[in-house]
């Protein structure tokens, strides 16, 4: 019996290809767009995680002096107590490479550093203490220092960045041909009882900073990549539910003549689950390679994202994960049950003696399109209402996928609406038939048509937000980076150097001064602003108090960040706790976006008076603008600094509008996809229409239409569909996009985005949409125009 | 009790390890060795020797605070040589490493420093004689013509606890083994060994709580050799007993991979002379194991010395006085009590970690 049944069954999908393989490419392409972003997320993750845990990228505090230090002062400072490691920091260029050295002392600098990667390697730290030497490089460095003999041995570890050199002090100073040092480091675990050690050694302590200050926009890049993830999955999830439902259709009768011949319903219903799940491996199988293929494309840009985010090096190769292919099997599973479920549910709700008439597949009833409206009304309702009073990410993630619904469901009443309001322009009979026949397909069409919008509106919806970013973040960084150089000293002395130096060709030099403080219980910083035009005309501020600038330079009040007054809630005209007993009026509010701590600002006077002893090191230099790239050279040249140390305006804000652009490549690369998934679900809903339409159209060309006139009329039917679609999407976009930006963003990181529109990115994609449902229905049409004559009047043969 | 130590053979060439504990048991190559007749001559011989490979300036103090309140300190000071030659500057190849602990019955803490010699952050100077790790010091405030170590000053700082410690030494200097060659194994591996066990302290301890003011009694080691252990001795106990009839202890047992202990004990009259006495003479017998780190450490003993009556058992004042340091041991305080009572030191070193239950 079981494999009577079967052989009957499968049957089916052998005389019905073409739907098999609709099935099993539209499950394969949601697994794939949904695994693919996946492992993009995984991957970028991991290179997160490995560049996070290459040394050195956090600066420890160290202590410069005004003067020159020595190992004298190292071990000076060591007998007094304190926790200090030498460090001696360069930059030499060898076999065309630059390498920037860093000579620490093994045995008392923080791991951190660069010897964690040689941790229990009793070989490499006797090869570090050696006369000769040894230099920890990256492997990929080691490769092309292969042929440098003139340099001591060196040892490829993971973990140190590429470009960079870790050795023994001593074999630094030989390099660099220096026999001072750059800084102590200071170990942020200081013995017992010990007094502050800036005042106790007469040196300037200089607060570190941890790396990756950028993380928060990256992690904001991976949330609208896995909303995006789903939004395909839910796509593909269309096709694969009209494939199975018409599948099912079609098969009433043989399912009928099934049970009537005794196949218990349970056997039917475990045959069918069967099928199913052999469909859904399958097709999860393909779609495991495609989404490994779309992502191994995409990644490049992801790699080239994080190698603007953190100057490290990370490979755009792909690994393979068992556990991720696994997981994308699974989600294969869930996919095809959850667009089976339906289909499985009528089968055992089936009558056994049920006429095998076969309905027009899906073809829905107006009370099941009025219980659709509902449920849409309820669902836009519910969205509306999260955005209006939800908090918290899950809410506003609650809203989008209560927005999406809605609207999707809403599509067909919307849609049968509007063209019944088109009625009065109809001209003649045809066009009137046209219509009609149009409102007609709607219900046939939905689940494609959804798909087509759920496209459109997140195209529409995250073009805006991308575009919003974009838009915010280019003029954001003209105000933020006003000036046209940046520079940073190593120690005090060499900062006077520098500003002496600089000043013969300024037009101005504006100190840039940070201190290291607790702000409403959070680390963050204060910046000390010199009163200037550059900041008095550009910097951006969300909202301030009159004459706000005047009340900084006299250090009567503090401007904070966006994040800072957002978290806090903090009323212009409040109080901040800058340092214990002081605290100052918050004057104004400025947009901070890819920080994720709270930051405030104050006159360069008060921060001073404050804190007298830190040493300044930073710097901005205003000066015309062509002779930016000239002075830097010319300081490079003058004091060889770190190319970190002194960089153009230009320069940054290029880097950081590529690194951007990098990130969102990724996201239009899966709008295409996704649109291209809509595309074809429209494709496989009228290739299953056109063979039930025959009923329709056969009178039609009784009454002396040709087929080629039907085809034409196919096309503008189907292309008038999609452009109502279109027309709706935008809407549901601009919600999606205003969610994003008012909602997600301010949940996740704390900035809220000015929203912009772009109308001409909407007309594109209405043309991406009319060519995508053109393109859908050209072979239906084709196979019309084919048809034998005699096919059409066999409709009237059959006609009961 | 010497011989703690350790480690900065480690921090030699990699094939060293895994011979003895912590290399102790490589081979002496070009270092110097280790004979007989070389006999011992201060204060010279409180400086480092160089030519050796290993050598050690380690003192342990049973204290006690004003209300009975007991403590024990540990400040040690290793040197490691890579190359038996030393040359000047930064690129000496004299390793040094400090070691301090405090102990009290419900709390040990310890700090660990290391530094490469010739730059001026660690070493031994004479004149006035000061062992030194950073603001670690062991140095010398005995009056001119007097032995160096007969008055000292201890200091140590970690980033929980400091101590600041006088001594004063009321005997003399001990020489370990036959006039300080102490031999450590049947085929002869030995080092040279004395002993200051005669000093008397008054000092404060801080702990974060506050400071204390403790007096009590201290033990100083000196020990130096280039090949201290057989290839196959994988461990020690040590120990170093203050009986409250003013005689002392030092036994040590030295365990063996292969089975079978070396054992070797000094007498110490109340005089300060010594009878040393030769593998089989003392008894060492483990009463209690106790969980320290991952181990089972037995940290209850029994020692017996028949031929001077001796019969005591051990008891720490802190059983998890564990020294979780590069190199790890067990050290610290113990109470003595059956034939003779008093207080003392113990130190226990190679004693595996326990394999996870379940694995074979």
């Amino acid at each position: 019996m079981t494999r009577a049944g079967l052989v009957a069954l499968l049957a089916h999908w052998r005389r019905h290809p073409v739907q098999l393989a609709t099935l099993l490419i539209g499950l394969a392409l949601a697994t794939a767009l949904w695994s693919g972003v996946q492992a993009i997320n995984a991957e970028a993750r991991a290179s997160y995680d490995r560049a996070a845990a290459t040394l050195g990228q956090d600066v420890p505090d160290r202590l410069v002096s005004s003067d020159t230090l020595d190992l004298e002062d190292f071990a000076r400072i060591r007998r007094l107590g304190y926790l200090v490691s030498p460090l001696v920091e360069g930059w030499i260029e060898i076999a065309d490479q630059q390498l920037e050295i860093r000579g620490l002392d093994p045995l008392t600098a923080p791991p951190s550093l660069g010897t964690a990667s040689i941790a229990g390697d009793e070989a490499a730290l006797d090869g570090l203490l050696s006369e000769t030497g040894l230099l920890l490089v990256s492997p990929e460095t080691a490769r092309a220092l292969e042929a440098a003999e003139e340099l001591p041995p060196r040892q490829g570890v993971l973990r140190i960045a590429r470009g960079q050199v870790v050795t023994d002090i001593a074999t630094a100073q030989r390099l660099l041909g220096i026999d001072t040092l750059t800084a102590l480091a200071v170990s942020p675990d200081q013995p017992f009882g010990l007094p502050e050690i800036a005042g106790a050694t007469g040196l300037s302590l200089v607060e570190g900073e941890s790396g990756g200050d950028l993380a928060a926009l990256t992690e904001s890049f991976h949330l609208n990549l896995t909303a995006f993830g789903l939004l395909s999955f839910a796509v593909g999830l269309f096709i694969v539910q009209s494939a199975i439902g018409l599948a099912f259709e079609q098969r009433r009768g043989t399912f009928r003549t099934l049970r009537a011949l005794g196949m218990p319903l349970r056997l039917l219903m475990a045959i069918l689950a069967g099928e199913l799940a052999l469909i859904a491996l399958l097709a999860g199988a393909v779609g495991v390679a495609l989404g490994y293929a779309i992502a191994a494309a995409l990644l490049p840009g992801v790699a080239g994202t994080l190698r603007g985010l953190y100057g490290a090096d990370v490979s755009g190769q792909l690994g393979f994960d068992p556990l991720w292919a696994a997981s994308a099997l699974a989600i294969a599973l869930i996919g095809a049950g959850l667009a089976g479920a339906q289909a499985l549910w009528r089968v055992a709700k089936m009558p056994l003696l049920a006429p095998a008439q076969p309905r027009a597949w899906a073809m829905a009833s107006a009370r099941t399109l009025r219980l659709q409206g509902g449920l849409a009304a309820l669902l836009l309702a519910t969205s509306g209402m999260l955005a209006a009073w939800g908090d918290g990410l899950i809410a506003a993630f609650a809203c989008l996928a209560a927005l999406l619904i809605g609207a999707a469901l809403g599509l067909p009443a919307c849609l049968i609406g509007a063209l019944r309001a088109a009625d009065p322009l109809a001209r003649g009979p045809v066009s009137e038939w046209v219509l009609a026949d149009a409102r007609q397909q709607v219900p046939a069409l939905s689940l494609a048509l959804m798909a087509l919008l759920l496209a459109l509106a997140a195209n529409v919806g995250v073009g805006t937000m991308v575009g919003s970013f974009r838009t915010t973040f280019d003029v954001w960084l003209d105000q933020r980076l006003a000036s046209e150089v940046y520079v940073t000293a190593r120690t005090p002395a060499e900062a006077d150097e520098l500003r002496a130096f600089v000043e013969p060709y300024a037009d101005a030099v504006l100190p840039i001064w940070s201190v290291d403080v607790t702000l409403a219980g959070q680390p963050g910083e204060v910046f000390g602003v010199a009163d200037h035009p550059t900041y008095r005309d550009n910097w951006p501020l969300l909202t301030a108090e009159p004459d706000v600038w005047d009340r900084i330079a006299a250090g009567e009040a503090a401007l904070i960040n966006e994040q800072l007054w957002r978290r806090e809630e903090i009323a212009l005209g409040d109080a901040i706790a800058l340092a214990p007993g002081w605290s100052l009026p918050v004057a104004g509010v400025y947009s901070d976006y890819g920080n994720p701590a709270p930051q405030a600002m104050v006159g360069l006077e008060a921060l001073g008076a404050r804190f007298p002893d830190r040493p300044r090191l930073r710097f901005a230099v205003r000066i015309a603008p062509d002779e930016a790239p000239a002075l830097v050279q010319a300081i490079r040249d003058e004091f060889d600094l770190p190319p970190g140390n002194v960089v153009n305006q230009a320069d940054v804000k290029e880097l950081s509008l590529r690194v951007f652009d990098q990130t969102f490549l990724v996201t239009g690369a899966l709008n295409v996809l996704t649109l291209g998934v809509a595309g074809f679900a429209i494709l496989t809903s009228l290739l299953t229409l056109s063979t039930l339409r025959l009923p329709q159209l056969a009178p039609v060309w009784a009454l002396g239409l040709r087929p080629g006139t039907l085809g034409k009329l196919e096309v503008a039917r189907t292309a008038l569909l999609a452009l109502l679609t279109w027309l709706l999407a935008i809407p549901v976009g601009l919600c999606l996009a205003w969610v994003l930006l008012a909602r997600v963003n301010v949940e996740a990181f704390g900035w809220r985005l000015p929203m912009l529109y772009f109308p001409g990115e909407w007309l594109w994609l209405g043309l991406a949409a009319l060519i995508a449902a053109c393109l859908a229905c050209l072979w239906p049409v084709i196979r019309l125009n084919r048809l034998p004559p005699s096919r059409l009047v066999s409709v009237f043969a059959n006609d009961r | 009790m010497i011989a703690r130590v350790l480690i900065l053979p480690l921090l030699l060439a990699a094939p060293a390890y895994g011979q003895g504990f912590a290399g102790l048991g490589t081979e002496a190559g070009d270092f110097g060795r280790v004979t007989p007749d070389r006999s011992l001559e201060f204060p010279k011989d409180h400086l480092p020797h160089p030519a050796f490979r290993i050598e050690w300036w380690y003192l342990t103090a049973n204290l006690e605070a004003a209300d009975g309140t007991e403590y024990g300190v540990q400040w040690t000071l290793f040197r490691s040589a890579q190359r038996p030659l030393t040359s000047e500057g930064w690129e000496a190849d004299q390793l040094w490493m400090g070691h301090a602990a405090l102990t009290s019955a419900d709390t040990h803490l310890v700090a660990e420093r290391l530094a490469r010699g010739g730059i001026g952050q660690a070493g031994v100077e004479d004149a006035p004689f000061e062992a030194f790790i950073d603001d670690w010091h062991l140095r010398s405030t005995a009056p001119e013509g007097a032995d160096p170590l007969s008055e000292v000053m201890l200091a140590a700082r970690g980033s929980d606890f400091s101590y600041a410690l006088d001594l004063t030494a009321s005997g003399p200097l001990v020489l370990q083994g036959e006039d300080g060659y102490s031999v450590k194994s049947p085929e002869g591996q030995a080092s040279y060994y004395y002993s200051q066990p005669f000093y008397e302290v008054t000092g404060d301890i801080s702990l974060p709580e506050g400071a204390v003011a403790v007096t009590g009694s201290a033990w100083l080691d000196r020990e130096w050799s280039s090949q201290p252990l057989s290839e196959t001795q994988s461990g020690w106990d040590w120990f170093s007993l203050n009986f409250d009839n003013g005689a002392k202890l030092m036994a040590f047992g030295l365990r063996d991979t292969e089975g079978g202990h070396y054992n070797s004990a000094t007498w110490i009259a109340p005089d300060g002379t010594p009878t040393p006495y030769g593998d089989g003479s003392v008894t060492l017998t483990p009463l209690g194991e106790a969980d320290v780190a991952g181990r089972d450490i037995p940290v209850r003993w029994r020692v017996e010395l028949p031929d001077e009556g001796l019969n005591v058992t051990t008891e720490p004042l802190n059983a998890q006085a564990w020294m979780g340091t590069l190199f790890p041991y067990w050290e610290g305080p113990v109470t003595v009590s059956g034939s003779h009572s008093g207080r003392g030191y113990l130190e226990m070193t190679g004693y595996p970690e326990r394999t996870e239950a379940g694995t074979q």
